[in-house]
């Protein structure tokens, strides 16, 4: 089967002696949503880098859809749509020429280029936009500006590097929407986020990396099965005096009417809830302390921090 | 990619440069013509006035085509290192550099671009000369290939500037100190015969002297040096620095860490 990412062994050592990448390997199926989580400065960033060629790599292999990025480069290139971190466009361009030029560098003719740009900027929102200079728009239009533009060539394999940054969640959920569009037409999906509701959300497997090591390379389900305590807090309808003792739980009061609960994997809401009836505490909504993918990475790259 | 892709990515690139410096043609084209009106002005008229012919030519005609050539060298290389270096400081040279275009493909539309820039300069300071002097042309062929290749090579040199530099500061080293000492000591104002015989030889070590004598010799009919070695020299330096430029792209120089 050919994976639309496969890395081996991929190093990078900076000319200041940093070790960025110590050695990873990773492999993305063709057509996945996959995360790549980790840390600031963990080596997210530069094994995109490296991915996309605008990084030289120490050592390793990275083949884009069987294209390697050594010996068949730009096959390699042609597969991938980049979005990335920081803004990259003129910002004095018109919004419509700076997609319809990303089209024109990948050869494709001025009149379908324009179809495309046009197709993009309606599909993210940018329509009213279109004329404008780049330097006028909004953060969250920058963004999606960017997102148009990384599609225009219709890549197989698109890689967003913190694409919902600073973006307001209105439009990160419409963001969302798109990209889960996007990925059940096919096209394979790379995310970085620090947002891990987001690849909660939208992700089926997932890698984290740590220290420019990678410290899990999984399914989304399989790694939440690790998370072993859950953290939630409890609205209460009246305020509590004091809070009685209830076995099995590790239970705190924040404040008069709020509880914040860990439980177990192998303990239930439903005892919980039993438990806290039994001495007259209702409960009036519930919500997870914090995102359960957020609780298992601080966890994951504790221990690894550790070790 | 196919031959019909690259040509639209090339294409791409050098319809870009050209909307972007016409976008900004008030500090693109406008001050070369005021600046060579400057000098048609003070040198060919006022100064020139009081001079006797050089080679046979009026003075206002002698300076005419190093005063062209000379706006075509400056734009030429502006017009790269600028754009490049720019491109670089804003990161949107990623937009090229994640395509499956080629390096050479890169680097020809940048030149082009630089080319571009210098036949439009020159041709207005041309029309600017005309109010002055009457345009002469001896050897058609001779005089578009030393615009062409003139223009070529300084945006090669504008290229590999924007490469190396770091910041705005740096873009501007190289065209102070090094380009415009040499325009002005390559003979645009005089003819080296005029000079005493050690700085005779000393000015056939700049290579922009070749430039402008072959450039005199295409519009005038009159050269101080021999015209094939002219060529030579600027055929010469337009394939180390092209071969020099893709050496930086492959390495990634200045782009890639």
């Amino acid at each position: 089967m050919t994976h639309a990412l496969e890395i081996r062994n991929l190093r990078k050592t900076y000319p200041n002696g940093a070790e960025a990448l110590k050695g990873i390997d990773l492999h993305v199926a063709a057509g996945d949503f996959f995360a790549l989580l980790g840390p600031n400065g963990a080596g997210k960033s530069t094994a995109i880098g490296i991915i996309c060629s605008l990084i030289n790599k120490t050592a390793g292999t990275v083949k884009v859809f069987g294209h390697d990025i050594d010996t068949d480069k730009n096959a390699a290139k042609s597969c991938i749509g980049l979005v990335p971190q920081e803004f990259n466009f003129n910002q004095f361009e018109p919004v419509i020429e700076i997609v319809i030029n990303q089209a024109g560098f990948y050869g494709i003719p001025r009149r379908e280029a324009l179809e495309r740009a046009e197709h993009y900027v309606q599909q993210l929102g940018l329509w009213d936009k279109r004329r404008g200079m780049a330097r006028n728009l909004s953060g969250g239009m920058k963004r999606r500006l960017m997102i148009a533009r990384a599609l225009v060539h219709e890549p197989k394999l698109l890689i967003l590097d913190e694409p919902t940054a600073g973006v307001d969640i209105e439009i990160r959920r419409s963001m969302w929407e798109f990209l889960e569009r996007i990925n059940d037409e096919g096209t394979t999906i790379i995310l970085t986020t620090h947002y891990l509701e987001e690849a909660e959300n939208l992700c089926r497997h997932i890698a984290i990396i740590n220290e420019g090591q990678l410290i899990e390379h999984t399914n989304m389900q399989e790694l939440l099965t690790k998370l072993h305590v859950e953290s939630f807090i409890l609205n209460l309808r009246r305020p509590l005096e004091s809070l009685p003792p209830i076995e099995g739980y590790h239970i705190c009061q924040v404040d008069p009417v709020t509880l914040c609960v860990d439980i177990q994997r192998d303990r239930n809401l439903n005892d919980l809830f039993a438990e806290l009836s039994r001495h007259g505490i209702e409960v009036m909504s519930l919500r997870n302390k914090t995102n359960r993918l957020e609780e298992l990475f601080m966890r994951l790259v504790r221990e690894d921090d550790a070790a | 990619m196919t031959p019909q892709q690259q040509w639209v990515a090339f294409r791409t690139i050098l319809i870009r440069e050209i909307l972007r410096f016409l976008r900004i043609w008030v500090q693109t084209v406008v001050p070369a013509a005021v600046t060579m009106g400057l000098y048609f002005i003070i040198f060919g008229r006022l100064i020139g006035a009081q001079l006797s012919d050089i080679h046979g030519v009026s003075y206002m005609d002698y300076i005419v085509p190093g005063i062209i050539l000379m706006a075509i060298i400056n734009n030429a290389y502006a017009n790269v290192v600028s754009s490049f270096f720019m491109s670089k400081f804003a990161h949107f040279i990623e937009e090229l550099l994640v395509s499956p275009m080629p390096n050479a493909l890169i680097l020809a539309g940048y030149v082009a671009g630089g080319i571009a820039r210098g036949l439009v300069v020159g041709i207005v300071v041309s029309l600017v000369a005309m109010f002055f002097a009457p345009f002469q042309v001896h050897h058609p062929l001779a005089l578009f290939l030393v615009v062409f290749l003139t223009a070529m090579l300084f945006s090669l040199g504008g290229f590999i500037n924007a490469i190396y530099a770091r910041t705005f500061d740096d873009i501007s080293i190289i065209p102070t100190f090094v380009l415009t000492p040499l325009i002005y000591l390559g003979g645009i104002f005089y003819s080296i015969d005029m000079l005493p015989a050690f700085w005779q030889k000393v000015s056939l070590a700049n290579p922009i002297l070749y430039m402008i004598n072959a450039m005199r010799y295409a519009m005038l009919g009159v050269s101080d040096i021999d015209v094939r070695l002219a060529f030579a020299i600027i055929i010469g330096f337009v394939i180390v620095l092209s071969a020099f430029s893709l050496h930086l792209l492959r390495k990634g120089v200045g782009l890639r860490h």
